[in-house]
């Protein structure tokens, strides 16, 4: 069987250049051992390049890197003790699915018998039992996923790596994987980075999310704190859309802060927040109810208006810029040039500072 | 630090066996003969270097037996920042310190005066250096190679270090060190002082830049008659090659793939063959000229001998080259610039005036830079008929082994060939580096190329025609030619020559009777030694090249780049400059013909394994370091299988050079190794046509079988290949698509 060997992973003051370029600038981050930490961020963010120090693909210019409170800066690859599912999977063409699997046992020194009695059971595991004898190029794009995914696992490593690993497979799949990999995370209880540019993605399978910007933490913390407590309007817009508009904090009270928006008072959710005066407000699309003409609140115009089965889209400009609106109210749908009346719910509110 | 204890461990061994187990000098009788043996440990030539220092009065070599202990005693340290300083810094100074000493003391003392005022004399000599000494340099290198990877460099690989280390030590020793002290060998005086007068003399000779055909009467210069004939020759090549890669590609020719086996013609014709085979049709007793004689009354001329024959002869050879870059320079305009023209009103002529030949300069740029390098460093035919009328490449040979003996010439004469070679390189590189627009980019491009205009596509069909017949006619008497008797003279068919060359004899077992057996049998050997190694030697720079980065990565790109645009009789010469003495003697041992083989005909490995390793996607090798794989294993066990066609094609290729060239060989051969080519050219100078183009053709049919055998093993296993990598492309683009 496979054991559980988890391993924590630490960053300290990590720095890596490529030639002139500076792609990490100073990076330091811990990953408790057991737990699945996505690093997300839009592309060129320095995600993959984290990711690939790491494994020892590429080797910081200055800091230390530790795994399982060993210190790995310096080491090779092959010395390390973690293991990587690539995003294009990366299996040997001109082996079958087993040897693919049996190749890292066999670089450790095992047996060839052994190292192909331990691949049986990796693919065993991810339900490939019987399919050793294909080549990659006879499986479906799934099935070589779930072999690039045993071959990691087999080497019991302290921690595993995922780069972008759904990102080949069609929507549907995807979802199913995703599943899958989680679920095999949490049973086998290893430590997993995961690297992705897919909140959906990311949300759906981490304890923790690190969401990097030009090299730099923008914010870390549990997949709905960063959802709900936005820490800038990048984090807002990265975690699904959202709308960020300019505010004055009036008051708190009861984790309720009065805020003024182009004039006219909202009672919205506080968070943590305690500080009064301008801030900007992260709104989630699905956070402003849309009523008919003009009334008490917000006013503004409808300038899109698109109907997509279960919702609708708005696009409407008011006094704090055009804000993109999601309403569910399909009955209804207010045509475009028409005047409507905004206002908040009390959940997918966020303030931010500005 | 497991890994790096025992890689060390080795090498200390073999630092320990180098200095005490083999004989450090060379050995006269030669290494593997084992005569050495009998005076072994004791004797004076056969000590290895312990006993040297101990007993013969080597004292300096004590340096060398320092720095090991200080390697091994390295091994202990706990710092591998620390311990990998104190090994770079062994090996470094190793190195360093076995060059110098073997530079510095020949076989009779110091070979500097600046070394004897600083040390004062020495009381003996050494002899070259042998296998003892060679390894010891190799350990040095490694403990430096090892050192740099423990202190983290290339990601800490020691693989890739020590290749890298071993790859640059190798080109230095069989590329610069060689060219280096031809430069030196000319400003020098047999005892090793700065005496610049043969240089000074040699730069200035009227023979050589004299311009009296431009502004006097008689001849230019050697250096001028060469410039021009490579640039006429590229100009020629480079429109014939234009011609008929469009006769290929853009008209409804009937034998296209006829034409394309023209691309392999220069691969398997020995340089000269074509003079050869031109003085039987144009020369003085040549078919055409006496028949025109005969005819006519036309007195048989000898225009053939000089810069026109040697023209015809060099545009026949190279033609083909010129075809083959110049085809995919043609097929990679893309087809849809060609329509996109059409549909915007422009006429064939004008879509091809406007839209595809500017697309196709930098390629034009490029094959006549190809020509033009070939050119000059063609020897072969211009020895066969450059009479009097010589080029610089066979005036360097003149100058060697002629009555004139004159190595400071020589060494000009090569600088200035080097010279013009290498800017036409550099100009290669920098000047169209980025030019290229005519690049397949891997999207799929629908369309068909358009057909030439009319006019455009009647003058190719009357350029190409008549060429193909003239290439036909030309191979078609290298074929017969061995069969006829004396040519001119008699014209009467006999086997006559191929007995002389080929008989074997059968009294008492077999009996290699013929003349041509000894040279023949030892080109073979040498040449499947040395396939092997140039293949290894080549893909191994282009694994380097294409999946690592290093800092100087550029540069050793480059040097080695400029490497291939060395002349071989350039290299000939500098080779038997500096092996000759110590502290490296290897002329008239097989070894300096592997040696320069070798290093001649890397670029062809070099090319090949770029092309190929850049189609496998770098994540497999990365995926394999993941997997607890060193470089070692990822190259044995992913890298090597997925590239078996390029392998094949690079052994086939080295193979086949190794038989036909002829410039670099011709001064390295010797009365125990001497190889097909220098044979036939030795035929040829005493007049012996029948045999030497007997032989030629042999050669030709040898070297034909082997290619269709390589060709029929390769060809099934790209199928193979394809399938596999297939799902692999597959997987890459839907990645492309998604991300």
């Amino acid at each position: 069987m496979i054991a559980k060997k988890a391993g924590s992973v630490v960053f300290e003051n990590v720095k890596k250049t490529f030639g002139a370029f500076t792609a990490i600038p100073d990076l330091s981050l811990t990953i408790e051992p057991g737990t699945l930490v996505t690093l997300l961020g839009p592309s060129g963010c320095g995600k993959t390049t984290t990711l690939r120090m790491l494994a020892g693909l590429e080797h910081p210019t200055a800091g230390r890197i530790l795994i399982g409170g060993k210190d790995v800066t310096m080491l090779p690859a092959n010395e390390r003790d973690v293991s990587m599912v690539f995003q294009s999977y990366a299996l040997f063409p001109h082996m079958s699915s087993l040897d693919n699997v049996a190749y890292g046992l066999e670089s450790s020194g095992l047996s060839r018998k052994e190292a192909r009695e331990k691949a049986e059971e990796g693919l065993a595991l991810v339900g490939l039992a019987g399919m050793g004898g294909r080549l990659p190029a006879e499986l479906s794009g799934g099935q070589q996923q779930r072999v690039a995914v045993a071959r990691a696992l087999v080497l019991e490593p302290q921690v595993l790596l995922l780069d972008e690993p759904l990102s080949n497979l069609d929507a549907r799949l995807r979802r199913k994987v995703r599943t899958d990999i989680r679920e095999l995370q949490q049973r086998l209880g290893f430590t997993a980075v995961y690297v992705t540019h897919d909140q959906d993605e990311a949300l759906a399978v981490s304890d923790r999310i690190i969401v990097m910007k030009e090299g730099v933490i923008a914010q870390a913390g549990a997949p709905r704190e960063l959802y709900e407590a936005p820490a800038s309007s990048f984090i807002a817009d990265f975690m699904g859309e959202a709308n960020v508009v300019a505010c004055e904090v009036l008051g708190v009270e009861n984790g309720k802060a009065r805020v003024r928006i182009a004039g006219v008072e909202h009672s919205v959710p506080a968070g943590n927040r305690e500080k009064l005066g301008a801030a900007s407000l992260a709104v989630r699309p699905g956070a402003v109810t849309l009523s008919e003409g003009r009334g008490e609140g917000l006013s503004g115009r409808v300038l899109h208006s698109a109907y997509l089965g279960d919702h609708v889209e708005y696009e409407v400009e008011t006094d704090v810029g055009t804000l993109f609106i999601v309403d569910h109210a399909v009955d209804r749908i207010l045509p475009a040039a028409s005047d409507a009346t905004l206002g908040f719910k009390t959940r997918g509110i966020a303030i931010i500072d500005s | 630090m497991t890994h790096g204890n025992r890689r060390l461990d080795i090498v200390l061994i073999l630092g320990a066996v180098a200095l005490t187990l083999l004989p450090w000098y060379r050995i006269d009788g030669g290494f593997f003969g084992f005569g050495w043996l009998a005076g072994f440990p004791l004797s004076a030539e056969a000590a290895p270097g312990l006993v040297q220092i101990a007993l013969h009065g080597q004292l300096w070599l004590a340096v060398a037996v320092l720095l090991l202990l200080v390697a091994g005693a390295a091994r202990g340290m706990a710092d591998p920042m620390r311990r990998g300083a104190v090994l770079a810094w062994a090996g470094a100074i190793g190195v360093v310190f076995l060059s110098l000493q073997g530079l510095a003391v020949g076989f009779t003392g110091w070979t500097w005066t600046i070394s004897e005022t600083l040390f004062g004399p020495l009381a003996d000599g050494q002899p070259s250096m042998g296998a003892g000494a060679v390894l010891s340099a190799v350990t040095f290198v490694l403990f430096f190679a090892f050192g740099l990877a423990e202190r983290g460099v290339m990601k800490g690989d020691a693989f890739v270090v020590s290749a890298i280390s071993l790859l640059v030590f190798l080109v230095a020793v069989f590329v610069f060190y060689p060219i280096g002290s031809m430069f030196i060998g000319s400003v020098q005086d047999f005892d090793g002082s700065f005496k610049p007068d043969g240089f000074v003399r040699n730069m200035q000779d009227a023979s050589l830049w004299s311009l009296n055909c431009v502004v006097g009467a008689g001849r230019c210069g050697v250096a001028w008659r060469t410039l021009w004939l490579a640039i006429m020759t590229g100009l020629g090549s480079t429109l014939l090659g234009l011609a008929f890669a469009l006769v290929a590609t853009r008209t409804r020719f009937p034998f296209k793939k006829g034409l394309r086996l023209l691309t392999i013609l220069p691969i398997i014709t020995p340089p000269f063959v074509i003079g050869l085979a031109l003085t039987l049709l144009f020369g003085r007793s040549g078919v055409v000229t006496q028949g025109l004689s005969s005819l006519f009354g036309v007195e048989p001329g000898r225009w053939l001998y000089g810069l026109t024959g040697i023209w015809i002869a060099q545009v026949l050879s190279f033609t083909p080259i010129s075809f083959l870059v110049l085809i995919g320079v043609v097929e990679g305009v893309s087809p849809s610039m060609e329509e996109a023209s059409t549909t915007l009103r422009a006429d064939r002529w004008r879509t091809f005036r406007r839209v595809s030949l500017p697309l196709m300069k930098p390629g034009l740029a490029n094959a006549f830079l190809i020509g033009f390098i070939e050119s000059m460093a063609d020897f072969g035919n211009p020895l066969v008929l450059g009479g009097s009328n010589g080029v610089l490449s066979t005036e360097i040979f003149f100058a060697v082994v002629g009555s004139q003996n004159d190595p400071s010439r020589a060494a000009v004469l090569a600088m200035v060939l080097l010279f013009f070679t290498l800017s036409a390189f550099l100009a290669q590189r920098l000047w169209l580096s980025g030019k290229n627009f005519a690049t397949v980019t891997g999207k799929g491009d629908s369309g068909a190329h358009i057909a030439l205009p009319r006019g455009l596509s009647i003058a190719v069909h009357a350029v190409v025609l008549p060429w193909i017949a003239f290439t036909l006619v030309v191979y078609g008497m290298i074929l017969v030619g061995g069969f006829v008797k004396t040519w001119g003279l008699d014209n009467s068919l006999t086997l006559e020559h191929y007995a002389k060359a080929f008989s074997i004899g059968f009294d008492g077992g077999i009996n290699w009777t013929g003349v041509a057996w000894n040279s023949f049998w030892t080109t073979m050997k040498i040449a499947l030694i040395s396939a092997p190694l140039t293949a290894a030697v080549g893909l191994l720079t282009a694994y380097i090249i294409v999946r690592q980065k290093f800092t100087g990565k550029n540069a050793f790109e480059f040097a080695l780049m400029m490497s291939f645009a060395i002349p071989g009789t350039v290299i000939g010469v500098s080779y038997i400059m500096a092996f000759n003495l110590p502290p490296l003697e290897m002329t008239g041992s097989a070894l300096i013909l592997i040696a320069c083989f070798v290093f001649r005909n890397m670029p062809v490995g070099v090319r090949g394994g770029i092309a190929a390793m850049s189609q496998l996607d770098k994540s497999l090798d990365e995926a394999s370091l993941t997997l607890r794989a060193g470089s070692f294993r990822t190259i044995r066990k992913v890298i090597l299988p997925l590239l078996r066609p390029a392998i094949t094609a690079a052994l086939v290729y080295s193979f086949v050079r190794a038989i036909t060239s002829i410039s670099a060989v011709i001064f390295l051969v010797s009365a125990e190794y001497n190889m097909a080519t220098s044979y036939i050219v030795g035929l040829v100078e005493n007049g012996e046509y029948g045999v030497a183009i007997a032989y030629s053709s042999m050669l030709i049919v040898v070297m034909l079988v082997v290619i269709t055998g390589f060709q029929l093993l390769v060809g099934e296993r790209r199928l193979r290949r394809e399938n596999r990598v297939a799902g692999l492309a597959q997987s890459a683009s839907s990645q492309e698509k998604t991300a």
